[in-house]
């Protein structure tokens, strides 16, 4: 019963290190509550939405472990987000010059 | 002793593929960020189209009870996080008790969205009703999208939990262990998705001045 299952060799954060993300991520929170208050005329969407870009990447690299996942994961992550910005990109090139 | 250490090292070798497990969990995940995806895109379009009316129709949503939702879910995927730390490190007892925390916060994240609609159902605030077909297209766009897209994601939220308690029973029972719960990181990678939908919920929705 001692013997590790190799599939799960690959390390993860302790304790401390979740605690530390969970922090950042209130921190982010009362940061993004805050500024909402002051007026930043059209840079207030864009402060919103790279507060919460940086709040998904410590969730998605921390608690979801993208970032000790081999490396095939990241790609298909990469993927997935860059299909979703190309339809954004898109959808909005055709609406905007139609 | 050569013969019982040989049967040892048989019943160690587990047909069992962690790593796809994980990827085939993964690959369902992204099939959930391209059905919000096209809900955040039409939100996005007519957002650009009726932008003062959002603005003044996130105005009637209550800030505070949307922080307080956002602190439960950070600290419920935190939660969950911590429940598969204890698991590796032996430690059945702490992962059940943070499994039940986290559910425990998905049923209080649920009581507080029950309060948020019923209070705007009793504004008169609903698909459909009167109050709201009196207003500006955009007013009517913004309450559609917020109830469709907070909707689908209690919809989420009540079914993680259904999840998070099959796990649960499955660490009483032995069946997911130290040496073998990938079913616990998969039902977590889940529970992360709905907290990761929510990040961006809240902005948009909550956070309109």
């Amino acid at each position: 019963m001692q013997h590790e299952n190799p599939k799960h060799k690959h390390h993860h954060p302790g304790y401390g290190t979740y605690i530390l993300v969970w922090l950042a991520l209130l921190a982010f929170t009362s940061i993004t509550v805050t500024i909402a208050g002051v007026n930043l005329g059209r840079y207030t969407l864009f402060v919103a939405l790279l507060i919460a870009a940086i709040k998904s990447s410590l969730v998605v690299n921390i608690f979801m472990h993208i970032k000790f996942e081999e490396k095939i994961f990241k790609v298909f992550l990469a993927l997935s987000g860059m299909t979703l910005v190309v339809i954004f990109a898109l959808t909005f090139f055709d609406f905007i010059y139609r | 002793m050569r013969n019982d250490h040989e049967a040892v090292v048989v019943e160690q070798h587990v047909h069992r593929d962690d790593v796809g497990a994980r990827m085939g969990m993964w690959l369902f995940l992204f099939t959930e960020v391209l059905l919000f995806g096209g809900m955040f895109l039409v939100y996005a379009v007519y957002r650009y189209q009726h932008t003062n009316d959002f603005r003044l129709a996130a105005m009637e949503l209550n800030t505070g009870i949307g922080t307080l939702n956002t602190i439960i879910l950070l600290t419920s995927s935190l939660t969950v996080a911590l429940a598969i730390a204890a698991i590796q490190k032996k430690n059945k007892f702490l992962s059940i008790l943070l499994l039940s925390v986290t559910i425990l916060f998905a049923f209080m994240f649920m009581v507080n969205k029950y309060f948020e609609w019923s209070a705007k159902f009793e504004h008169g605030i609903y698909p459909g009703s009167e109050e709201l077909l009196n207003r500006s297209n955009g007013q009517i766009l913004f309450f559609g999208l917020y109830y469709v897209m907070t909707g689908l994601h209690g919809l989420h939220v009540i079914i993680g939990v259904v999840i998070l308690l099959f796990i649960l029973v499955f660490i009483i029972r032995d069946k997911v262990t130290f040496d073998n719960y990938v079913k616990l990181e998969n039902a977590g990678l889940y529970w992360h998705l709905v907290d990761l939908i929510w990040i961006f919920l809240f902005p948009l929705f909550y956070l309109i001045q």
